[in-house]
């Protein structure tokens, strides 16, 4: 009789667990489901592969943040710093066309660049956290503001635009398509697997679940906490320079009002998808879900008349608060 | 109530009280009666139920089934710590206390003095300096939480609770974390409090303190009630052996003498890190050190130094014959050398996790195949570690911190054991376990002795000190005042050593 309650007790605990994880997956198929009964249009091609490319940006930043996040940090600087490696980037290509001309060199010098940039800036906000012993929060918020001004000043107030040169070479990068998707979402597909598999099958991924539970634990347990806490950020920054390089193309230019409150849609994105905003338990999964829920809200307002595209942030914010109460919410217990 | 008719008035009692969580009952009929002005010390292994009895008479939890009568009338306890407010107070082994405020501020946490509406700070600080007198606790009441020392904190507890009027006070290992020197002046502030009437539930694994303090003992086994009794009338064998429910002769294990051809393999020269100063030592391969002392006498210092947990001021330290001087613990870690932390809860364990990643956290360079983590031989690891140090679970997929303290120790000796260390330094071993985990604990140790890994044992408890360790340093203010060896391994020694009575030149 005991044996039959054990197997009960399991099997009702691994069908609540699944509930909880599907939650984000359970969201994205309402949203879906409503935007069909919307406008049947919804469902076209067209608008599922521009939601998906739309939805690369943040998600590839997001998912970089689920590292920071897991490992007990927070970044803020992620807007700021793709609109200043956008800015530097496009100045970089306009003054190479005269060494290297306006072809494929000049661009991957730039992506290279931009590459360089996000990880020396991600290194930046990691070792002031550790090394310089600041909060998190305080170190990126530090950061964002400098970066969000030095966009500013490089483009003197105004617009820095791509020459017009390089933007037919350049364009393919957003706009082409490889095996009927567009490139910009094999990006996000090669970033969430190679994301999801560092933070649950490597040493680096279990590192920063530990640091992010207890640092203490993880120290006396000979985990480098600097060191992994400081790699997070790289890797952070790696995302955002990534992320930087497909949007580029898109409109070729980059202002201060670029990437502007990313950095809330990132972290938005990390605590649908069910990652602990304290740090401890991340998945990067989720964190994808949580991306192409937040973009599929405005698609769907764009569709509709009934609620104004204006309260797109209403609509996601109030997705956010709902998608926590449901983690948080332990309906198990409560009926005791 | 077989026991009311010689006791004077019964406040509270626990009448065939049942719990059960979910489908695991952990308490079967029990009962438990507190009086005015008596303690009544609560004893039993590790997952005995004791939790259990206390948060269900404290309000914490609902029991199952079964009555709890307040006064003699049929009460439902308010939940979460309202029975405050009706005089019951539980004082939690991590204690609750604001860090970042002040001494007076927590005492009148949540029922502060107003007057017209702002507060009434005069009059809070003169109440609580009357309470600090009384209680002999030399702290300003302006003194910040995180400021004072552990036993200061539980004093201020203590002032809380006198501040709220209690009238049962709940006490979950009071004295686990208190020098004999503390312990002796909370035991005088326990005695003020029962002349004040106050009935005290009083939980401890230190037998002796027990026999010392409490007037009945209730013992209680597997979540069952084994007996009540006047403590007059229980010597500790008994105690012992009515919770353990076996015989306890062989608590420590026979010893093997150590080879005097075996070589040395960790030693320290004039080492000095922190309040750590001049320190020598030598440790043999195959022995037990023990290291004693009063709380903060550097010991845990000394050794989180040559782990490479501190960094190192002067000296040097030998391991296998060579110069060591390790900046992290994965580097001690891969030479052999590991240190199991005595915060099990803060620096051991990842108690939102499971026990597998907890298991594997400290030793896993050793688990990485083609780059990820071989997730097979986790598990395997996991097997291997229960198997080993007889780690006891309902459900191998819980969280280790639902796991019992005795299990949450094994689980950490398992963790360390996983490096293959050559020398372990065991940090307080068996505190806050029960005397069976304890037992089993001490055979450990031999056994990994035996096998030919040196240990070092950081202890306060020194029946311990004196049962299995080979020699013995006594530290004090962070220096070596003595070494003993053989018959001269006694409390008198050890204890004239520790304050400072002797030293040797």
């Amino acid at each position: 009789m005991s044996d039959t309650e054990v197997i009960n007790k399991q099997s009702k605990r691994a069908f609540r667990l699944d509930l909880k994880a599907m939650g984000p997956a359970l969201a994205l198929l309402i949203l879906c489901i409503v935007g069909y009964s919307l406008n049947s249009a919804f469902l076209s091609e067209g608008n599922i592969t521009n939601l998906l490319t739309r939805s690369a940006f943040i998600g590839i930043i997001a998912v970089g943040a689920t590292f920071v996040i897991t490992a007990g940090g927070i970044d803020l600087s992620v807007g700021s710093m793709a609109a200043v490696i956008s800015g530097v980037m496009i100045i970089i290509m306009n003054n190479l066309i005269g060494t290297f001309g306006a072809g494929v060199t000049t661009i991957l010098i730039g992506c290279g660049c931009s590459l360089i940039l996000g990880v020396g800036a991600g290194w930046i906000n990691g070792v002031l956290t550790t090394k310089g012993k600041i909060e998190a929060f305080i170190v990126t918020l530090g950061t964002m503001g400098i970066y969000r001004s030095l966009v500013t000043y490089f483009a003197d107030g105004g617009t820095l635009s791509l020459s017009f040169d390089l933007r037919g070479t350049y364009r393919p990068v957003y706009y082409d398509s490889f095996a009927g998707l567009p490139i910009p979402v094999w990006v996000f597909i090669g970033v969430a697997v190679a994301g999801w598999v560092i933070l649950n099958r490597t040493a680096f991924g279990r590192y920063c679940t530990a640091i992010g539970s207890n640092e203490s634990v993880a120290k006396y347990s000979a985990v480098n906490v600097d060191r992994i806490k400081t790699t997070t950020y790289v890797i952070q920054g790696f995302c955002v320079a990534l992320a930087t390089i497909i949007y580029v193309p898109r409109l070729g230019s980059a202002s201060a009002s670029t990437g502007v409150l990313w950095e809330l849609e990132a972290i938005a994105a990390v605590i649908i998808g069910g990652t602990v905003l304290k740090g401890g338990y991340g998945r990067v999964g989720g964190t994808i879900l949580g991306a192409l829920i937040l973009t599929t809200i405005g698609n769907i307002l764009n569709f509709t008349d009934v609620i104004s595209n204006y309260l797109n942030g209403t609509m996601q914010g109030l997705i956010i608060i709902t998608a926590v109460w449901l983690q948080r919410a332990d309906w198990s217990k409560k009926k005791v | 109530m077989e026991y009311s008719a010689n006791a004077p008035k019964c406040v509270l009692a626990a009448n065939r009280i049942s719990k059960s969580f979910g489908a695991v009952p952990v308490l079967f009929s029990v009962s438990f009666d507190i009086c005015e002005g008596e303690v009544h010390a609560l004893i039993g292994e590790n997952g005995a139920g004791k939790s259990t009895l206390m948060k269900i008479l404290a309000g914490f939890e609902p029991p199952t089934s079964g009555s709890i009568l307040l006064d003699g009338a049929q009460t439902d306890l308010p939940p979460n710590g309202e029975a405050e407010d009706l005089g019951i107070v539980l004082i939690h082994q991590e204690l609750n206390l604001a860090e970042q405020m002040t001494v007076e501020e927590n005492i009148f946490l949540g029922r502060e003095l107003t007057s017209r509406g702002f507060l009434d700070r005069l009059t809070m600080r003169r109440q609580v300096e009357v309470l600090l007198e009384q209680v002999g606790l030399d702290i300003a009441p302006t003194a910040r939480i995180s400021d004072l020392s552990i036993a200061q904190k539980q004093m201020v507890e203590i002032t809380k609770a006198m501040n709220r009027n209690a009238r049962i006070l709940i006490m979950d290992e009071p004295t686990a974390v208190l020098t004999p020197s503390e312990t002796e002046l909370f035991f005088q502030q326990v005695k003020q409090l029962k002349k004040r009437g106050v009935g005290i539930v009083f939980v401890s694994h230190k037998l002796a303190e027990v026999k010392e303090i409490s007037d009945r003992v209730t013992i209680m086994r597997d979540g069952q009630w084994i007996g009540t009794k006047p403590t007059s009338t229980l010597s500790l064998d008994d105690m012992a052996q009515m919770m353990v429910g076996r015989e306890l002769s062989d608590l420590y294990p026979p010893m093997d003498e150590v080879d005097v051809d075996a070589p040395v393999i960790l030693a320290a020269e004039n080492l000095s890190a922190g309040k750590v100063k001049n320190v020598s030592f030598d440790l043999r391969k195959g022995e037990i050190l023990g290291f004693s002392g009063l709380v903060g006498s550097g010991r845990t210092e000394l050794f989180e130094a040559i782990c490479g947990l501190l960094p190192v001021d002067s000296g040097v330290v030998r391991f296998n014959n060579e110069v060591v001087n390790y900046k992290s613990v994965s580097q001690a870690r891969n030479a052999g050398l590991s240190y199991l932390t005595k915060d099990r809860k803060g620096k051991g364990l990842l108690l939102a996790q499971k026990m597998a990643p907890n298991m594997s956290l400290f030793s896993l360079p050793k688990f990485i195949k083609n780059m990820m983590i071989d997730q097979k031989a986790e598990e395997k690891a996991l097997a291997r570690g229960i198997r080993r140090f007889d780690i006891r679970t309902r459900d191998a997929d819980i969280s280790v911190g639902d796991l019992s303290g005795g299990n949450q120790q094994k689980l950490l000796l398992a963790k360390m054991m996983e490096t293959d260390p050559r020398v372990i330094i065991v940090d307080e071993p068996t505190r806050g376990i029960d005397v069976g985990t304890k037992q089993q604990i001490y055979h450990f140790i031999a056994a990994l002795a035996a096998e030919g890994v040196s240990v070092v044992v950081i202890s306060s408890e020194m029946p311990e000190i004196i049962g299995i360790c080979h020699r013995v340093f006594v530290m004090r203010e962070g220096r070596i005042m003595g070494v003993l060896s053989g018959n001269e391994i006694n409390e008198n020694e050890i204890m004239r050593y520790a304050a400072g009575l002797k030293e040797a030149s």
